[in-house]
């Protein structure tokens, strides 16, 4: 069932004819107009399929670019061994210092750094395009949103199989005569207005949609050799460029996002009358349809949870770091060998290389045949390493939640913890009774330690929930700040009666917590809430969503099931 | 193609005024823009290079000095003829390596000729001028450290080979990135005077607008550069105008007490704070061509030059910009 069957009503999809060659389409639009439209988002498995599609790309003779190229492949450097051959200064050119087509290969693997330069070459080179080649098989994975923001094609090719598919010729002489058309087509002002007012209805946010629709329509017109652009140039653009950036259907966005009713657009007194006498108004309806055509079934929640779990990641900058001993490499750097440090050789004898004439003609004395380094020479490896998760659970010792569950909730913390060890997860602790709640356990990689302070823990007393919530989140952001992927995991019945100053006001007790759940779903930290209260209670679930956090309701759940349901919610949370 | 004209930007007035004020006073030391995706960041830099009155330089110095005397020794300046030239603003591209920002040793003479000499880098291109990093969250760790220290210093120093060369590097940091990438340092944060939040225009007529202008610039260049470049040079005269007055502008005691009182109110850090504030009240009023600063200036100056030097407040997560605005109403009614 597609996402939108249920809520579009009148805006229901109808099928393209023949999706191949609507596909076939979208490429001749690529090659007739590749500065307009700065490329394509291809997603699908390497495979016969795809080879079929960059066949029918090899007129643009893109250049391979992958994620982990070296610095200097980019933007050109020194050539060292022709410099030295020549003794004469001999640089090579880079990828990006040039016009043409780019391909970019595992782009679901693009760190942000790399998107963000081959964005910032895009806008600086009008003649650069990029055909990304989006490998993505799990949810979260996908074109980085630098990226996927300029590149006005979306096509996804999972569904192909090899006898849906063909090959695909483009025939270069209409190529040709398309690309000489192309300046003579205008783009009058209420087409203007109408895909900018439906990117707008669509919740795109992105300015640079509407203008790349616009560009993927006029190269339409070009490629049918029409005179100016109708219906049909405007319905593809819509469903090529605007489908997959559509983050709502029209009725579900807010009041001052919705289109204006459809109406004949405002007369420009000057020019429009002719205008309208040859062109036929297309209602808004009608390219927001062509738009949700372009969904293939599942795209659109897939996307949404692509958003979410980038938010959840805390988007890159605490989820990496920087290592010297282990991880994927990186370029290396000056710097002094020793604390943990590995000489990378080969960079420090490039460095070295082109001043050893200098040297030596500074000192005459040094033996011949031997290398003349300087400290200033010396590069250090450096890799980038996966931060640590550090799992933060906070059990729930109070009166409210029986014995029994407290038992069965130090049991699944203890399956859990067996499961981060393995993982080599830290694990922390914090317990919540009484009056206030305290970090039982800083985060840990000693299960030991965890396990000897869970079976002291006791139980009884009141539920100082506010107060928990506050160590837990003090907690993940001191690990956030050491370099830590925090996840914290709520274990509670959820009835909290002590407030954060450690008074017991029920009411109090539920506005802390609630401030302190919009705190922690503010700083993106992942959360899981394990309600283990007999009847699951509505306010736990309200906490739980303003948290952020998946809920799940554990009634009668014995240890082994618990920590299943953690580990299969927080790996999916981690993507 | 000639940039896009900067008093064509559609709306983003906020952001307009950021950079205008930078270009009265360069002391107020910066803007960060901050936003989403498609709202002419980069736009408006590369439109604010265009805008910038012209400065006078020695024609062959690497580091724009301004008198022939202001040049450094190792630059080997032949050609000491003073130039008008365009204000310099300089690309700081992610990924760059440290010798191309602080310079390094010209290899080509090394190799060649076997001759130390200092190959000057982009801070001294950017001297007097502006530093513009597009993605500054992404900017890695040790280039951020050294524009931490040259921002500090105003001076570039280079140790190497047994050179031991040192320029002066003065320059305004503009930086633009999207917060869903990633957090700023904090010590980066406070070397940018102003911080603006950009979003998408909400209104469809707006939208429209930056559309029709964008098809404007793309497909009828001459017509729309000759429309909006006099509203440019307009917007250049009103800057030079500023500048000018910037000196007589009267600050009256009253003033003073009321940026202390904000700034205290919010519990700004440090003293940065106070000055940037002043300095950004008083180019407003001299944009304004106001006689002397009031409180007026000082209550739209205020979220620029405050909003990212608040301690932050995990338990209030009503953002930086409303926890300005609710103590300015409280401070200054």
């Amino acid at each position: 069932m597609t996402p939108f069957d249920a809520t579009s009503g009148p805006h229901r999809p109808t099928p393209s004819p023949d999706p191949w060659a609507q596909l076939g389409l979208a490429l001749a639009l690529l090659a007739v107009d590749p500065r307009g439209l700065r490329g394509l988002w291809l997603r699908g498995r390497a495979g016969p399929v795809r080879d079929r599609v960059l066949a029918a790309l090899a007129p643009l003779a893109p250049r391979k670019l992958h994620p982990f190229m070296p610095e200097d492949a980019l933007t050109g450097g020194l050539d060292l061994s022709a410099t030295l051959a020549l003794n004469r200064l001999h640089r090579h050119e880079g990828l990006l210092s040039r016009d043409g087509t780019l391909a970019l290969t595992m782009a679901e693997r693009c760190p942000p750094g790399l998107s963000v330069r081959l964005g910032q070459a895009l806008d600086a080179r009008p003649g650069l395009s990029l055909v990304a080649l989006d490998e993505a098989a799990e949810e979260g994975e996908g074109l980085p949103p630098a990226l996927a923001d300029r590149l006005a094609l979306f096509l996804d090719i999972d569904g192909f199989g090899w006898s849906d598919s063909a090959d695909i010729t483009l025939d270069p002489a209409r190529i040709a005569a398309a690309q000489a058309h192309l300046p003579k087509i205008a783009l009058p002002p209420e087409v203007l207005e109408q895909m900018t007012r439906i990117a707008a209805s669509l919740a795109i946010d992105s300015l640079r949609a509407p203008w790349l629709a616009l560009m993927a329509a006029r190269a339409h017109c070009a490629w049918r050799g029409g005179q100016a652009l109708d219906e049909r140039d405007l319905t593809l653009a819509a469903e090529l460029v605007l489908g997959h950036r559509a983050r709502a259907f029209p009725q579900d966005t807010p009041p001052e996002d919705q289109p204006p009713p459809p109406e004949p657009p405002e007369n420009d007194p000057d020019q429009a009358q002719d205008r309208e006498a040859q062109e036929p108004q297309i209602p808004d309806e009608l390219l927001i349809e062509a738009a949700f055509a372009a969904l293939p079934p599942g795209l659109l929640a897939r996307l949404q949870a692509a958003k979410a779990a980038r938010i959840a990641a805390g988007s890159g900058a605490g989820t990496k770091r920087k290592s010297m001993a282990r991880g994927r490499p990186m370029p290396s750097r000056p710097g002094k060998p020793g604390s943990g440090a590995r000489v990378d050789v080969v960079a420090t004898l490039r460095q070295a290389a082109p001043w050893q004439a200098m040297r030596r003609a500074a000192r005459p004395d040094a033996a011949q045949g031997r290398l003349l380094l300087m400290p200033g020479d010396i590069r250090i490896k450096r890799y980038q390493d996966r931060t640590d998760r550090v799992l933060i659970f906070v059990v729930d010792a109070s009166g409210s939640a029986a014995v029994a569950r407290l038992a069965e909730a130090k049991g699944a913390v203890e399956i859990m913890l067996a499961e981060a060890y393995s993982a080599r997860d830290h694990v922390a602790l914090v317990t919540f009774r009484g009056d206030h709640a305290e970090l039982a356990l800083p985060p840990t990689r000693s299960l030991v330690q965890a396990k000897r302070r869970l079976a002291g823990l006791p139980g009884g007393g009141a539920t100082p929930l506010a107060s928990a919530m506050q160590v837990a989140f003090d907690a993940s952001l001191q690990a956030r700040a050491r370099g830590m992927s925090p996840t914290l995991a709520f274990l509670t019945d959820g009835r909290g009666n002590i407030a954060l100053d450690g008074t017991p006001d029920r009411a109090q007790a539920g506005a802390d917590a609630t401030t302190l759940a919009s705190a922690i779903a503010a700083r993106a930290i992942p959360a899981l809430v394990i309600d283990t209260s007999l009847r699951p209670k509505p306010h736990l679930s309200d906490l739980a969503a303003t948290m952020g956090a998946t809920r799940i309701a554990l009634p009668r759940a014995d240890a082994r099931a618990m920590a299943q349901t953690l580990g299969a919610a927080l790996g999916g949370k981690e993507g | 193609m000639t940039p896009f004209p900067f008093a064509a930007i559609v709306g983003q007035d906020e952001m307009k005024t950021a950079m205008v004020l930078t270009a009265i006073d360069p002391k107020i030391g910066g803007v960060l823009v901050f936003g989403d995706r498609g709202t002419g960041k980069s736009t408006a830099v590369r439109a604010l290079a265009a805008l910038l009155p012209p400065i006078q330089a020695v024609a062959g110095c690497p580091c724009n000095s301004a008198r022939p005397e202001d040049c450094p020794d190792w630059a080997q300046v032949s050609d000491m003829s003073l130039v008008e030239r365009p204000t310099p603003v300089v690309d700081l591209p992610l990924g760059v390596s440290e010798d191309r920002v602080t310079g390094a040793l010209d290899i080509e003479r090394a190799l060649t000729r076997g001759e130390k000499a200092f190959e000057a880098g982009l801070l001294a291109r950017a001297n007097r001028g502006y530093l513009y990093i597009d993605e500054v969250n992404l900017l890695e760790d040790h280039i951020v450290d050294l524009l931490l220290d040259v921002a500090q210093s105003g001076e570039n120093v280079v140790e190497r080979e047994g050179l031991s060369i040192r320029h002066p590097a003065r320059f305004v940091l503009v930086g633009s990135g999207n917060p869903e990438e990633g957090e700023l340092r904090p010590q980066l944060l406070d070397r940018f005077g102003l911080s603006v939040e950009v979003t998408s225009p909400k209104e469809i007529d707006t939208r429209i607008e930056v559309i029709r202008r964008r098809d404007a610039y793309e497909n009828d260049h001459a017509a729309f550069m000759a429309r909006w470049q006099p509203e440019d040079a307009a917007l250049r005269e009103r800057i030079l105008r500023a500048r000018a007055a910037l000196a007589d502008l009267k600050t009256s005691n009253v003033v003073l007490h009321d940026v202390a009182s904000v700034c205290l109110a919010l519990g700004s850090d440090g003293l940065r704070g106070e000055l940037t504030l002043l300095r950004s009240a008083r180019a407003l009023a001299a944009f304004e061509g106001a006689g002397d600063v009031t409180r007026d200036h000082i209550r739209r100056a205020a979220p620029m030059a405050l909003r990212h030097r608040l301690r932050r407040d995990p338990l209030d997560d009503a953002g930086s910009t409303a926890r300005v605005a609710r103590q300015l109403a409280e401070v200054l009614p």
